[in-house]
């Protein structure tokens, strides 16, 4: 199947005072129409960069597009100029942002905000846009939708403002919904309501959906496809059945293995820890970048950075530790 | 285990805020009932887990027991001393046996004093070590902590998320307090650090024997760190067990839900798992719902639920509900 977007050999640096900041090094991925694509990364891992660079949202100065294209239906929005770009933002490409508290305008009605999208893009009228943002909230489960029409953003609890943003992303009918930890600051009722409305939103209307994360058991729920980034590189990308069964990247591994497991008790077992601190981007490392972190660091490590290499079918990681080894492990 | 020597007895404690209406004349025209009638025993060098959503008292529920605020009603006893009843001295004398570890790292520490100043403060309020060995009491405080000692002389801005909680976690231990309330501590924090922390607080607890209150909302965590788990709704708790207990045999039906809706790192299980979605969001506490608080989110409500207040009873060993629905032993 055809991508609907596919980022190639991405790189994104952000020019301040403190030094240039690699956020993203070369990044490639892509995700297919009624599919979904997870990115699991820790702050600061260039996970949200990448995506705002699909968007673009990158502030420019201080931040730049240094390489790579991103095609969006086989077209490369980097050669867009604003004009065009305004055309796709939220109507073809939509995105939800990690805290609805301070991603929605408060002077505005969450009526207003999600039709004004549609008046915008589809060019309908006010009232059609209307009952169409109606039938929206009463998608994503909002009670009572024509009187919540007319409210403001503070009378609206934190799911049910998430869920208006969804409505939101959603009103123009995009081919691909970007979001960007939604979940993160809901609680887990909440978080599984969102979770299971995507799902299905995504399979009827056969949209293709990116979902940031550092959460990796909401990743292990939704996504088709993981991609696991660290310091601006991917380090790993697997079909996520195979990610969770045979993690390869040390980092996954550690990662995976630190967190507590609700399925089963393990006594008093201690958590598996990662030593040391995500890197800052201003460093650029000869080596990989996980190395300083790393159990299995070998000379070659800090010397080369490994590139993104086939394992097996649908499973890619950058690693110089030998995989015969880890196969054996 | 059940004749262990409690450390903090609750009892029937409750905390409303009240609502004050008029600019010149107030009059009081109602309350935010955030603790309503809370019992539970923390026992000495355990953990007692106190999970809910946001919004259910938690937080205030931690932060009455260490008479943060002062209560509406109720009796806290400390060590067979009862709080509510003491002032100025007698409770100052008190507060240096109980400390808090904070939510957010970032806003717990003053911007404008030095590491060292912030952890030795306990020490200064408590009149703890007075003469020159501060010093030396702050470089044990660091490093027990595992953070450098040189680290005195700097400001907080310069340490990350998790260095700021060891910090933290440093200036609680300064008093050689019996008991830690830890609100949410891991939860502004990275995966790969949250396990630090948690491995931190445990190593400590061995140590000292420490007793501690641990608010979360991550029930993975929660499952990991906990000896025994209390299950709060709206104000009230609905149910407490011993962790495995609860966690393997939930009885309320709010506590099956919030255990449902728990995704796990593993694609499989999470997928096949029956999830109980509750509907809606929590109500307000100003207005909670008559008879069972959980009555219009529960899915196996009975009209008996909607009038009269279930009884909180011993359902089996050690487990203790709230609900109609559940029997006696």
């Amino acid at each position: 199947m055809e991508p609907i977007l596919e980022l190639q050999n991405l790189e994104v640096k952000f020019y301040t005072l403190d030094g240039v900041v690699h956020a993203v090094n070369g990044v490639s991925y892509y995700v297919e129409a009624g599919k979904t694509l997870g990115i699991v990364g820790e702050s600061g891992c260039g996970k949200s960069v990448s995506v705002l660079s699909v968007m673009g949202l990158i502030p420019d100065p201080p931040g730049k597009i240094t390489r790579g294209k991103i095609l969006f239906q086989g077209k490369n929005l980097l050669e867009y100029d604003d004009a065009q770009m305004e055309s796709i933002r939220g109507a073809e490409i939509g995105m939800v942002f990690q805290d609805p508290m301070t991603s929605l305008n408060p002077v505005l009605t969450i009526g207003k905000q999600i039709s004004e999208a549609m008046v915008v893009h589809k060019g309908v009228s006010q009232e059609e846009a209307r009952q169409r943002a109606i039938e929206f909230l009463v998608m994503v489960g909002i009670p009572n939708p024509v009187e919540r029409f007319n409210d403001y953003p503070h009378q609206f609890s934190g799911g049910m403002r998430q869920r208006a943003m969804i409505a939101m992303a959603l009103s123009c009918s995009p081919d691909i919904l970007i979001a960007d930890e939604p979940t993160t600051s809901l609680d887990v009722t909440i978080q599984a309501q969102i979770i299971d409305l995507t799902k299905s939103l995504r399979d009827q209307l056969n949209m293709a959906v990116i979902w940031i994360t550092h959460d990796l058991a909401v990743i292990a729920d939704l996504a088709d496809t993981v991609v696991v980034m660290y310091a601006g590189y991917i380090v790993e990308e697997a079909d996520v059945y195979r990610l969770y069964e045979n993690p390869l990247h040390p980092y996954t591994v550690s990662l995976l293995k630190s967190l507590p497991r609700m399925d089963s008790s393990r006594g008093n077992e201690r958590l598996a820890t990662i030593p040391g601190f995500p890197p800052t981007g201003t460093i650029v490392f000869p080596g990989c970048p996980f190395a300083p972190r790393c159990r299995y660091t070998m000379e070659r490590c800090t010397m080369e950075n490994p590139q993104l290499e086939y394992f097996e079918a649908d499973h890619k990681v950058a690693c110089w530790f030998d995989l015969e080894n880890r196969r054996a492990r | 285990m059940n004749n262990r020597r409690t450390l903090v007895e609750v009892r029937r404690l409750k905390k409303y805020f009240p609502i004050q209406q008029g600019i010149i004349i107030q009059r009081e025209v109602g309350a935010v009932k955030a603790v309503d009638d809370v019992s539970l025993e923390i026992h000495f060098g355990e953990t007692l887990g106190l999970v809910g959503e946001s919004g259910c008292g938690k937080t205030t529920t931690g932060r009455t027991i260490l008479q943060l605020y002062p209560p509406t009603s109720g009796q806290v006893l400390f060590d067979g001393m009862d709080l509510t009843k003491m002032k100025g001295t007698d409770l100052r004398k008190l507060r240096k046996r109980m400390q808090m570890i904070f939510q957010d790292p970032y806003a717990s520490l003053n911007p404008r004093w030095t590491i060292s100043r912030i952890i030795a403060e306990p020490l200064v309020v408590h009149r703890i070590n007075q003469g020159g060995k501060k010093s030396e009491k702050v470089e044990e405080l660091l490093e027990l902590v595992h953070l450098n000692s040189t680290y005195m002389n700097r400001y907080p801005h310069e340490f990350s998320g998790g260095q700021r909680q060891r910090i933290g976690i440093a200036r609680a231990l300064a008093s050689e307090p019996e008991f830690i309330i830890c609100d949410e501590p891991i939860s502004a924090l990275d995966v790969s650090i949250q396990a630090q922390i948690v491995n931190l607080l445990e190593d400590l607890q061995d140590r000292f024997g420490l007793t501690y209150l641990f608010i979360a909302h991550d029930l993975s965590m929660v499952r990991h760190i906990c000896s025994r788990v209390a299950v709060m709704y709206l104000g009230k708790i609905v149910e407490m067990a011993k962790r495995d207990e609860l966690y393997d045999h939930p009885l309320h039906p709010y506590s099956q839900a919030l255990l449902s809706a728990v995704p796990l790192p593993n694609p499989r299980a999470t997928r096949s798992r029956k999830r109980i979605i509750l509907s809606g969001d929590v109500p307000s506490p100003i207005n909670p719902p008559p008879g069972c608080r959980f009555h219009p989110r529960c899915p196996i409500a009975v009209p008996q639920c909607k009038q009269e207040i279930p009884e909180w009873h011993e359902a089996a060993p050690q487990h203790w509900v709230a609900c109609h629905r559940v029997s006696r032993v």
